[in-house]
């Protein structure tokens, strides 16, 4: 497929992202799909998504079922949100207590999205929320979470100094049982997803929360940086098998990168983004559109 | 590190390799491979295209069609070209010859920015003998300030800070002002983190250059960033003309393309890479080791760096002494394994080995095995560890006792013991194997 990806150093990025959006469909050449497939690689989603993606759309384009360039960058869209719409895309708060296990790679934005969830449910939505400081090894981690707790006027427990974090999950969970609270929401430390040990961590405070509640964590939330390449696919592969990651919570949509690991990591693995990060305040966390995304992938 | 690319780009080129002569189409197969190999390494589109295409130029030209081995002068191109582009020699810090000198360091949320700014100073203190302070100058994270000051105290470096209520831009103008009256060789500004499209705080990152005037300013790039890694590093390089760069998270798996875009788009240098969230694992960027490296020729030199600042001259002297007089014990021993220890992971050194990358892919050191060792002998008298053959029946029993492990363990370890000691008494008799050789059969 990269045949097309041979020459045309000359043309800008700017030039790509403002032809893709009008006029890209109206002469169907190989330069299109060329451009095409840039516009894609450009968003980071990947060699083999990609490669799927433009070669679906030129085949319907060139059998004839397709025409026009306005049916064309709907029907992209449309092929594009189709591979980022998988599985259950909501977050089902009706276990009493709901347990959220929130997971991710160092600075991907895991605590920042404990925070604004925690705010979201309590303020938005009315719930009465525990957030468990479960990251126990970052210097400053459980007070960065203690400062977002309190903004979101949620109740907040932590272990002493390097505990152990399947202790601070227990310790949590017991509090928010004891208190009646809606959800609970498990902070846990950032880990790079080759560091067997720390994964095999992870997993202990999954076990430790599934002892105390069964069918609980009742979701598994994997934050990922939209700024990610093409290792985020490895991240989600290999935090799914530590944890039964439920879901993606996408982080820092508001630069300009696309977050097109999303869909790669939709379409291999099956695991939907749930929640949009989309800037440092309280209220930047948003519901994923998969329609929406789409359209933000190819256009700027 | 990169280590997914090293063997596309090696089975690409193994398969080249195996022909006598090199056709267009032969020289086509390859740069597409390449290109995709790159591609998945998030290298720059635009990068990755320049790139190819100049091996591309290089591999069809006369010097190599009709050669006896185009297959490796492939190789040595595409290494020549990933050195070209990597930027040559390995660069330092500027240092200023009227202390102190001040780095910024700056770069998106998540970055790794505080931790980098700890592991500088440590590095700096540890390799310059430098003193070295740290300002905390993100206000905006909560606990940004608290981070700082524990991991600014772990690495040795005295932490100016005046909480979160006052402006960054002030805190550092301050903060460079008591470096100077305290005599400070260096100062680093940690900033907070910001996105390059936030025009209000990338307007007081260029103020805090503006108040501070650093010698360099130091832009923190994740290891794992995709292709946006090239907008990133051109805004920043607008707005306050960053002087290098630091690469984070590189103890990942990604394979780091966002190195060679900003590099490429840039023509900033990657001065430091960060590979481990202990404050020690930081090195200089070496570029030309690094393209090496990214071909499967492994990093030697890392290696033999890392080797000499952890090892003691004396002691390498009196192990030597020991050898020679066939005194060395399991307190040497132990002490041999602590200073092994000391270079870092074992699976991170494994990486380093040439030809090791691959075949020891799927192996995991599992380094507690080192903690029950360690346990073992220490659960040893003095006289049982200088002489092991001591060991029998009940004092078997109270070291496995002692140690938490059982007499099988404690067998086995005195076993391999006697084994050891036995080939390095040959080797202190001048049975000495030729290290050279081994090098060169590793390759």
């Amino acid at each position: 497929m990269f045949r097309r990806l041979r020459e045309n150093l000359r043309k800008t990025r700017q030039a790509l992202t403002s032809e893709i959006q009008a006029t890209l469909f109206e002469d169907l050449s190989d330069e299109t799909w060329e451009r095409l497939e840039e516009a894609l690689i450009y968003a980071d989603v990947g060699a083999a998504t990609t490669a799927q993606v433009v070669g679906q759309l030129e085949q319907e384009a060139t059998s004839g079922s397709i025409s026009g360039g306005q049916a064309l960058t709907e029907r992209l869209t449309e092929l594009l949100a189709e591979i980022a719409r998988t599985g259950d895309d909501r977050i089902d708060l009706t276990p009493e207590p709901t347990i959220i296990l929130v997971a991710g790679v160092n600075g991907t934005g895991k605590t920042t999205t404990v925070g604004k969830l925690a705010w979201h449910l309590s303020k938005e939505l009315g719930q009465t929320v525990v957030v468990g400081a479960a990251d126990t090894f970052r210097a400053a981690g459980v007070e960065q979470l203690e400062v977002w707790a309190q903004r979101a006027g949620a109740g907040f427990v932590k272990g002493p100094p390097d505990a152990d974090p399947g202790s601070v999950a227990y310790d949590t969970i017991a509090a928010a049982r004891r208190d009646g609270a809606d959800v609970v929401i498990i902070d846990t430390a950032g880990r790079l997803h080759t560091q067997d040990d720390l994964m095999a961590e992870l997993a202990k405070v999954k076990r430790v929360i599934s002892k105390q509640i069964p069918d609980a964590p009742h979701e598994t939330l994997l934050t990922v940086d939209a700024t990610t390449g093409q290792n985020g696919l490895r991240q989600a592969r290999l935090f799914s098998e530590a944890v039964p990651v439920s879901g993606l919570v996408l982080t820092k949509l508001d630069g300009t990168a696309k977050g097109g690991i999303a869909l790669a990591i939709a379409k291999e693995l099956g695991i939907p983004v749930k929640l949009i990060g989309i800037g440092e305040q309280l209220e930047d966390l948003r519901p994923f559109d998969s329609t929406d995304f789409a359209r933000a992938l190819v256009t700027e | 590190m990169f280590d997914s690319l090293a063997e596309k780009l090696q089975a690409t080129l193994a398969d080249v390799r195996g022909r006598g002569t090199l056709t267009e189409a032969d020289v086509n197969a390859a740069m597409r491979e390449i290109r995709l190999a790159l591609l998945e390494a998030d290298v720059n589109f635009k990068v990755v295209k320049s790139f190819t295409n100049a091996v591309k130029e290089r591999a069809l030209g006369a010097d190599v069609i009709g050669k006896l081995n185009p297959g490796q002068q492939v190789v040595k191109i595409v290494s020549d070209q990933l050195t070209e582009l990597m930027g040559g020699a390995a660069r330092d810090l500027t240092f200023s010859p009227r202390p102190p000198t001040v780095v910024v360091m700056a770069g998106l949320q998540g970055s790794g920015k505080t931790t980098a700014t700890a592991k500088l100073a440590r590095y700096l203190k540890e390799q310059h003998g430098s003193s070295v302070a740290v300002a905390a100058c993100d206000v905006y994270r909560p606990a940004a300030v608290d981070q700082l000051i524990k991991v600014g105290a772990q690495a040795g470096a005295t932490v100016y800070e005046q909480g979160t209520d006052q402006d960054p831009v002030k805190i550092a103008a301050w903060a460079r002002d008591r470096a100077q009256s305290e005599g400070k060789d260096v100062l680093i500004v940690d900033t907070s983190g910001r996105l390059h499209v936030d025009q209000e705080l990338m307007a007081e990152l260029a103020n805090i250059k503006k108040a501070v005037k650093p010698h360099d300013v130091l832009l923190v790039v994740d290891a794992m960033t995709g292709q946006d890694a090239v907008n990133v590093a051109e805004q920043f390089a607008e707005v306050v003309q960053f002087d290098g760069v630091v690469m984070t998270k590189l103890d990942g798996d990604a394979r780091g393309g966002a190195a060679l875009s900003v590099k490429a788009i840039t023509g900033k240098p990657i001065l430091f890479a960060s590979t481990g969230e202990k404050l020690d694992q930081f090195e200089r960027f070496h570029p030309d080791r690094m393209a090496q490296r990214i071909l499967g020729m492994g990093d030697v030199m890392t290696l033999i760096e890392k080797a000499e600042t952890a090892y003691d001259q004396d002691q390498a002297a009196e192990l030597e002494r020991k050898l020679r007089k066939q005194e060395f014990g399991l307190d040497d021993f132990l002490e041999q394994m602590r200073q092994v220890r000391r270079l870092g992971p074992l699976q991170s050194l494994i990486g380093m080995i040439p030809g090791m990358g691959k075949e020891l892919r799927g192996v995991k050191v599992d380094e507690r095995e080192f903690d029950r060792i360690q346990a073992i002998i220490l659960s040893m008298t003095p006289q049982e560890r200088r002489h092991p053959e001591l060991i029998k029946g009940s004092r078997r029993l109270r070291i496995a006792q002692g140690s938490g492990t059982n007499v099988q363990a404690v067998k086995a370890l005195i076993k391999q013991f006697e084994q050891m000691r036995k080939v390095m008494r040959q080797v202190a008799q001048g049975r000495m194997p030729d290290l050279g050789a081994l090098m060169r059969q590793a390759r």
